[in-house]
């Protein structure tokens, strides 16, 4: 087991390295000067020496140096923040985007699998209609439109929740529920699924006959084989929440790390677009790797493929 | 959906189904899927047919329209500077004897706040953001089929290496590679299509998005090459000296239709999701350039500042809406079809 957990973080680390190299090719390759975009109109002496300071004028040494401060999490000034450096930066914003992506998928899963156990058990009634409507919208609005319904109906109409922020928990109830409902639809749609395929499996059909309490027969016996499908969504799933909430933070002006991302993208902030790049791949992998552990624990099939 | 009956087959026919008929029998038997099918079909047509109107006047400004621009039935709004746009443009005579009609109809969909036409850019931007969903499926089959079948047939070291790529690109962030891709495509995209920004940008949002959703495509057809290669007709294509591109394009890839086919119709409503977040982000299609995601995006910060604008917000979200549920529609009725055994379509 120990053997295997080292395996995974040795090949963790090499693939963290691929995706240095990836990165860095793009952003260097990419065209345009950040100091040209931003104050026009600057002496060529002083972009030099702009230069000189954030290593622009020799790639090659600027990727040893990058990945030599990467490895001691000192990843060097950020071109846009004049005073912060990207460590300082992703220190303050990886901790909010993580606690909003984990809250997302507490209510995902806090809701979406009585959803669909509720719609199984009941199929066909108006609850699995209006819960399959709301599913449907779920997967196919984009959330900076479902968001923004929220916020109109509860911070500007009905004034319950603030318009957005961070640091309160009234300020996370809303980002939180944006960014929960693609992930809520889909567990809810695979909880059902799983819960019509067992619900008529011979086992159930069994326990009923036995007499059982139906809600034991449906929570005790048939949950638990059905849950398993979810299981397995919920790792990749809570990954995505957490580095994918670009789109919720901008809507609530939430600090998170996806902003900064975007706006180091847009203004080619290399050194900060390399950090935060290897902010989330490092997330991704670690959950992939703990998800997989995880799983040989779950289900004994795996760990003796393994 | 699952075992349909089989209405068009006449009994005493004991010939045995050929499985492409039998999966088209299952697609025409899923009614949500008919119904996407139709749906995306109309919806088409006519943006095509209203292509010459659109396309000269979704970025005609209008002062009298862009004060009051609520939805208008039966109100006469300003025409000048239709008229304008109509003479400078296409002096076609589509226009003078369909325009004001057509004009009218439009006005029915409101205006948005420069006085633009709701339903030109709706309609264009239905077409551009179905192009770059289609675009980005054609891309990620492309590698994603090829990438897969290389890998598998070729095996050993190559197929090892091929693989942990993939799982490297899998370990990145999936809009981070947009993102980036496009930053890195950008400058030879614009001197490709030398100087016309607007297309090049649609053609790079397509390519970034398919560059980037080719991972799942590949594995699974690598999965399906590795399964059928043991196959016996396989083996005596082999046997009768068939070389290996012959092997892979006349008896492995007939054989893959059906994983294609599902994957790149569920590439399509990912693409469009996907290029709304980036129009919303400021990455996306440039203005004055609509996509559906552009419009919504637009909409709901146009009923932020001003609420009241519902037209502005409904019309592009509703149409949005329909489009990505007719396009799930058609990709899990085309699961269903080539795959009963599958478990994960939207609706049992």
């Amino acid at each position: 087991m120990t053997r295997r957990i080292f395996n995974r973080l040795v090949w963790g680390l090499v693939t963290l390295g691929c995706i240095y190299v990836i990165t860095f090719l793009m952003v260097v390759s990419a065209p345009g000067n950040p100091f040209a975009a931003a104050e026009r109109n600057m002496p060529p002496e002083v972009v030099r020496a702009l230069e000189a300071r954030y290593s622009m004028d020799n790639q090659a040494a600027y990727f040893f140096q990058f990945l030599a401060g990467a490895v001691r999490f000192d990843f060097g000034p950020s071109f846009q923040y004049k005073d912060w450096t990207c460590s300082q930066i992703i220190a303050r914003a990886l901790p909010v985007s993580l606690t909003l992506g984990l809250v997302a998928m507490l209510i995902a899963v806090l809701v979406g699998v009585p959803v669909g156990v509720l719609s199984a058990v009941r199929r066909n009634s108006w609850f699995d209609l209006t819960s399959l409507g709301f599913i449907l919208i779920g997967i196919s609005l984009p959330a900076f439109v479902t968001g923004s319904a929220l916020l109109i109906v509860f911070a500007i109409y009905l004034k319950v929740l603030p318009i957005g922020g961070w640091g309160r928990i009234s300020q996370l109830v809303l980002p939180a529920l944006t960014l929960s409902l693609p992930f809520m639809a889909y567990i809810a749609r695979l909880t059902r699924v799983g819960m019509l395929d067992v619900l008529g499996s011979d086992f159930v059909r069994t326990a009923v006959a036995k007499g059982l309490d139906r809600r034991a027969v449906i929570w005790r016996h048939a949950f638990r084989v059905a849950f398993l499908p979810v299981l397995s969504y919920l790792g990749p799933a809570a990954a995505q929440a957490m580095t994918g909430s670009f789109v919720v933070e901008k809507v609530f002006n939430v600090p998170g790390l996806g902003i900064h991302f975007v706006d180091a993208a847009l203004n080619l902030d290399r050194g900060l677009i390399m950090s935060c790049v290897l902010a989330y791949s490092a997330i991704l992998i670690l959950f992939n790797i703990i998800v997989d552990l995880l799983y040989a624990q779950v289900d004994p099939r795996i760990k003796e493929a393994a | 959906m699952i075992g349909a009956p089989a209405t068009s087959r006449r009994a005493g026919d004991r010939r045995p189904e050929r499985p492409s008929s039998r999966s088209w029998r299952r697609f025409r038997a899923n009614r949500l899927a008919g119904a996407g099918t139709v749906f995306v079909l109309v919806a088409t047509l006519i943006a095509i047919f209203a292509l010459p109107f659109s396309l000269s006047w979704f970025d005609v400004q209008n002062a009298t329209t862009a004060v009051r621009h609520a939805p208008a039935v039966g109100r006469v709004v300003d025409q000048a500077p239709y008229a304008e746009a109509q003479g400078s443009n296409t002096p076609g005579s589509w226009f003078t004897w369909a325009g004001p009609a057509v004009y009218r109809v439009a006005s029915w969909w409101g205006h948005d706040n420069l006085g633009r036409s709701v339903l030109f850019r709706c309609l264009l931007g239905f077409l551009v953001s179905l192009v770059i969903g289609l675009g980005a499926a054609v891309m990620s089959v492309t590698i994603g089929v090829l990438w897969g079948a290389v890998a598998a047939l070729a095996g050993g070291r190559v197929d090892a290496v091929m693989m942990r790529i993939v799982d490297v690109l899998f370990g990145l962030p999936y809009i981070l590679m947009v993102i980036l891709l496009k930053i890195a495509l950008e400058g030879p995209l614009i001197r490709l299509f030398a100087g016309r920004t607007q297309l090049a940008n649609v053609v790079l949002l397509a390519v970034a998005i398919g560059a980037v959703s080719w991972l799942t495509m590949a594995r699974v057809i690598r999965g399906q090459v590795l399964s059928l290669r043991e196959q016996p007709f396989i083996e005596a294509a082999r046997a009768i000296g068939a070389g290996r591109l012959r092997i892979l394009f006349l008896h492995l890839l007939p054989n893959l239709v059906g994983p294609i086919a599902v994957y790149a119709t569920l590439v399509v409503p990912q693409a469009v999701l996907q290029e709304s977040f980036l129009s919303f982000l400021g990455i996306g299609v440039q203005q004055p350039v609509p996509s559906l995601g552009r419009l919504a995006a637009d909409g709901v910060q146009a009923v932020n500042t001003f609420v009241g604008y519902w037209w502005l917000i409904t019309f592009p979200c509703l149409l949005l809406v329909l489009t990505l549920l007719a396009l799930n529609f058609i990709g899990d009725g085309l699961r269903d079809a080539f795959d009963p055994k599958s478990r994960t379509t939207l609706l049992v």
